[in-house]
C-alpha cells in the first residue's frame, strides 16, 4: 500500500522532478549507442552497402615527404594519403629499375614507408624517381640536383644549433638594443613604434600562413592546408584563454573590462608569439637544409638576421614605461629567439610536412593574437587607436618586413 | 669528389641487394613456376647469376608460373593448327582463338590486367605454309568488343577491321576468319578495335608465320621473339618492356642455343606508345631478312630497328660458347626490361 502511495506521489511530482539521472550519463548515452551501431555496421560489413565499392579500382594517393641521398643510395619516405592501401612494388630511377628495400610493404591509409634505393647517383644530376605501385601506377619524386644529404651526426646538430643562434637568438638580442631609445622616446613616438610592431607581427602572421600552406599544398594526408588554420586558431584561442584565466585569477573584479595588458605581460606574450614563429622558421630552415634544397650562403643568414632583428624591437617597445632588469630582458630574448634552434634541430631530423605546417600555423596564430593585444596600447589621449601616426607605423612595419623578407628568397 | 665516394659505396650496397634478389627466387622457386617453364635446370643456374652492374628488378624477374607468362616456352611454340587435306590437295589449318581477360604479374608485385588471345601475351604464334587455306574460329570471351586483324593478303571482309565485314566481334560473339596463307614471311596479327592503342597494348597480338612453299634452308633452332611493352599507369609511355611478354626473363633464364648451330629468329615488334624498337646482339653478327618475304638477306649487322608492326628474320650462328647479351639498343627499353642472354653450349 505504502509503496503504491509513494509511486503515486512520485508520478504526481514527475513534471517537476524527474528521476535523478546524472547529466553526464545523458551525455554519454548517445555516444555509447553510436559506438554500438558503428560496431555492428563494421562487423556486418556495411549491410546493403557492401557491394558499393565492387569494381571500383583502388585509389592510390601518395605524398612524398622526404628524399635523402647518401653515397650510392636514395632514401625516399612516402605517405599514403588516400583511402585505400597502397603497395610500392618497384622503383624506377630515371628509367632504370633499381634494387631497393622498404620499411613497409603495404601502406594502410595515413601510414608511411621509407624506401632505400640502391643507385649510384651522380653529383649535381637531376633524377626522376617513379615509385611503381602494385597496380602499375607511378608516383613521381623529383630530385632537382643530386647532392649528398647532410649526415645527422654531432657536427650536424652543432651546425643546426649555430644556425638557430644566428637566425634567432642573435638578431632578437640585437633588436632589443633599441631598449634605451624606446625608454627615452616621447609617448607619441612609442605609439608609432608600437604601430610598427603591430605591422611587423601582422606580416609575420600572413607570411607564416602562406609558407605553411605551400608546405602542404601537395600533401593532403593530414588535411593539407587545414592544419595551418587549425594551428593558428588553436594558438590564438589558447593564448586568449590563458590571458583571460590569468586576469581572472589575479583580479576577479576587473573581469570583463578590456583594459590593455600590463606591459611586462604584453612583452612576454610578444616574446612567446615570436618564439613560436621562430620555431616554425627554424623548422623550415632545418628541413630545407636537410633535404639539400637550401644553399646556406652567408647572404641568406644575413637576410634572416636583418629580418629577425625587428622582432627584438617588437618585444621591448611595450616596456617603454616600465624598463625591466637585464636578466628579464635576456630571458625575453631567449623565449623569442631560442625556439629557432629547436626548430632547426627538429626540422633537420624528424621533418614531416604536415607537422611543420601545423607548427608554422601555431606561430601565425600566436603573433596574430599578440598583434591584436597590442592594439589598445596604440590609443592616444583622445582614445583613438588608428591615428595618422599609428597607421603610418603599421604600414612602415609591414614595409620593413616585406623589404627585409626579400633578402631571404632562398 | 662526392660522386667518386658515391660510386665506391655502391658496391657493398649492391652485393647486399643481390643476396636479397636471390632469396626472392628461392621464395617462389618451389611453386609451379619452374614446372610450368619446363627448364628447372636453367632456373637453378640462373638464380646464382650475378646481376651486379645489370639492370633488373628487386627480387629478380617474376617466375613464369607466377607471372602467367613463359617467354622461354613461347620461343619455340609454333601453333600449326588442326590440319586436314582439302579436295584440291591443299592443306586446311584450323585454329580456335578465344579472347579472354587475364591478370599477369609482369614484374614482382605488379599486376597487369591484360587482354589476351588464348590467355597468353603474346598470343599463340600461328604457323602455316604458303598457299594453305586458313580458318581461324575467333570467339570473344572478353568484356570488350575485339577483332583479329591479320597482316597478309586477303579480302576486305576478312580483315578484322571494325565496320568492314563482320567488323567488331561483340563479347560473347564469334566469327571465323578465312583466307589463304600469302605472302610468305614473318607477320603478325592483332586486335583492330578502337581505341586501337589500348586494344593492342593490353596484349592482343601474336606472331603469324608463313613458311615459303619450298621451305627455307633448314635451321637447327627456330624461334619467335615478340617485342612488347606494358603501359601500367595509363600515361603515354610504357613502364615495362620485354621480349615474349615478361621483362628481364631472359636475364634469369637465358635462351639456350648450341655453338655453330643455325639459329633463326622471327623478330616482331608490336610495341605501342614508342615509335621505334630495336634488337642488338653482343659478340656476334646476323643476317637480316626484312619481313621475311625474300630469301636473301638485306643486311649483315648486329643491330636493327623496327617500327610498330615491322618484323623480320634474324639468322645467326654463335662461333663461341658462353653467355651473350641481346637487348633493345634503345637502352632505356633495355633497362626497363628488354634485355636478356643467349647461353651458347659448346658443340
Amino acid at each position: 500500500m505504502s509503496l503504491d502511495e509513494k509511486t503515486a506521489a512520485g508520478q504526481a511530482a514527475a513534471p517537476h522532478r524527474r528521476p535523478p539521472v546524472p547529466a553526464w550519463l545523458l551525455g554519454l548515452g548517445p555516444l555509447v549507442l553510436i559506438a554500438i551501431v558503428l560496431g555492428l555496421f563494421t562487423v556486418l560489413n556495411a549491410p546493403g552497402l557492401n557491394r558499393l565499392s565492387e569494381g571500383v579500382p583502388p585509389k592510390e594517393e601518395i605524398a612524398v615527404e622526404d628524399v635523402r641521398l647518401t653515397p650510392g643510395q636514395i632514401a625516399i619516405t612516402v605517405r599514403n594519403e588516400g583511402p585505400d592501401p597502397v603497395s610500392i612494388a618497384q622503383v624506377n630511377v630515371s628509367d632504370y629499375y633499381a634494387m631497393f628495400t622498404q620499411t613497409r610493404e603495404t601502406m594502410a591509409p595515413l601510414e608511411s614507408t621509407t624506401l632505400t634505393i640502391s643507385y649510384s647517383w651522380v653529383d649535381g644530376d637531376p633524377y626522376e624517381v617513379a615509385l611503381v605501385t602494385s597496380n602499375g601506377g607511378k608516383i613521381p619524386a623529383a630530385i632537382e640536383a643530386a647532392a649528398l644529404s647532410p649526415e645527422r651526426g654531432g657536427s650536424f646538430f652543432a651546425l643546426m644549433t649555430l644556425l638557430g643562434v644566428y637566425v634567432g637568438v642573435i638578431p632578437v638580442a640585437l633588436g632589443m638594443l633599441w631598449m634605451p631609445f624606446v625608454r627615452r622616446a616621447p609617448a607619441s613616438w612609442v605609439r608609432i613604434l608600437l604601430g610598427v610592431t603591430v605591422g611587423l607581427l601582422a606580416f609575420l602572421a600572413i607570411d607564416a600562413t602562406l609558407e605553411a600552406t605551400e608546405l602542404v599544398a601537395d600533401n593532403r594526408a593530414f588535411g593539407g592546408p587545414m592544419v595551418v588554420f587549425l594551428g593558428a586558431a588553436v594558438a590564438y584561442l589558447l593564448l586568449e584563454g590563458t590571458d583571460a584565466w590569468m586576469r581572472h585569477r589575479r583580479e576577479p573584479a576587473a573581469e570583463g573590462t578590456s583594459a590593455a595588458l600590463p606591459p611586462h605581460r604584453l612583452a612576454l606574450l610578444i616574446a612567446i608569439g615570436i618564439g613560436l614563429h621562430n620555431l616554425g622558421e627554424g623548422l623550415a630552415i632545418g628541413s630545407a637544409y636537410a633535404v639539400g634544397s637550401l644553399a646556406l650562403g652567408a647572404s641568406l643568414i644575413i637576410g634572416f638576421a636583418i629580418h629577425n632583428t625587428t622582432e627584438g624591437l617588437a618585444i621591448v617597445t611595450p616596456l617603454a614605461k616600465q624598463p625591466p632588469g637585464l636578466p628579464r630582458l635576456a630571458a625575453l630574448g631567449l623565449v623569442a629567439g631560442a625556439p629557432a634552434i629547436a626548430g632547426a634541430l627538429i626540422g633537420a631530423t624528424v621533418y614531416q610536412p604536415a607537422l611543420a605546417a601545423f607548427l608554422l600555423g601555431v606561430g601565425a596564430g600566436a603573433v596574430a593574437q599578440v598583434a591584436v593585444k597590442l592594439l589598445p596600447m596604440l590609443k592616444d589621449k583622445a582614445g583613438m587607436t588608428f591615428t595618422a601616426a599609428t597607421t603610418a607605423g603599421i604600414i612602415l612595419g609591414l614595409a620593413v618586413m616585406f623589404t627585409t623578407g626579400l633578402l631571404v628568397l632562398a | 669528389m662526392l660522386s667518386g665516394a658515391a660510386a665506391l659505396a655502391a658496391v657493398p650496397a649492391f652485393s647486399t641487394f643481390q643476396a636479397h634478389a636471390s632469396s626472392g627466387h628461392d621464395q617462389h622457386g618451389g611453386g609451379s613456376g619452374n614446372t610450368a617453364s619446363g627448364n628447372t635446370g636453367t632456373a637453378t643456374s640462373a638464380a646464382a647469376t650475378s646481376h651486379a652492374g645489370h639492370a633488373g628488378f628487386a627480387g629478380g624477374s617474376v617466375l613464369p608460373g607466377r607471372a602467367g607468362i613463359d617467354p622461354t616456352a613461347i620461343l619455340r611454340d609454333f601453333d600449326r593448327g588442326k590440319t586436314s587435306l582439302l579436295p584440291d590437295g591443299r592443306t586446311l589449318r584450323v585454329w580456335d582463338i578465344v579472347a579472354v581477360d587475364k591478370d599477369f604479374e609482369i614484374a614482382p608485385g605488379i599486376t597487369f590486367p591484360g587482354w589476351t588471345y588464348n590467355g597468353r601475351i603474346p598470343g599463340p604464334t600461328l604457323w602455316a605454309r604458303e598457299g594453305d587455306a586458313l580458318r581461324i574460329n575467333f570467339t570473344n570471351a572478353g568484356a570488350h568488343p575485339h577483332t583479329m586483324h591479320f597482316h597478309g593478303i586477303h579480302t576486305a571482309g576478312m580483315d578484322g577491321t571494325p565496320g568492314i565485314g563482320a567488323g567488331s566481334i561483340a563479347p560473347g560473339q564469334s566469327f571465323t576468319y578465312e583466307f589463304d596463307a600469302t605472302p610468305f614471311g614473318t607477320h603478325l596479327y592483332h586486335c583492330h578495335q578502337s581505341p586501337l592503342a589500348p586494344h593492342i597494348a593490353k596484349g592482343l597480338y601474336g606472331g603469324f608465320i608463313i613458311e615459303p612453299r619450298e621451305g627455307r634452308p633448314p635451321a637447327d633452332d627456330e624461334m619467335v621473339m615478340v617485342m612488347n611493352g606494358y603501359n601500367t599507369d595509363g600515361g603515354d609511355d610504357n613502364e615495362f618492356y620485354s621480349v615474349n611478354g615478361l621483362p628481364f626473363h631472359f636475364m634469369d633464364f637465358p635462351v639456350q642455343v648450341k655453338q655453330h648451330a643455325l639459329v633463326r629468329i622471327h623478330l616482331i615488334n608490336v610495341l605501342e606508345y614508342d615509335p621505334i624498337n630495336s634488337f642488338h646482339i653482343h659478340g656476334n653478327f646476323f643476317h637480316y631478312y626484312p619481313t621475311g618475304t625474300m630469301l636473301t638477306p638485306s643486311e649483315y649487322t648486329d643491330t636493327i630497328s623496327q617500327v610498330q608492326g615491322q618484323r623480320g628474320i634474324v639468322e645467326l650462328r654463335f662461333p663461341f660458347p658462353g653467355k651473350y647479351m641481346f637487348h633493345a639498343h634503345k637502352t632505356e627499353f633495355a633497362e626497363l626490361g628488354w634485355m636478356g642472354f643467349f647461353e651458347v653450349g659448346a658443340a
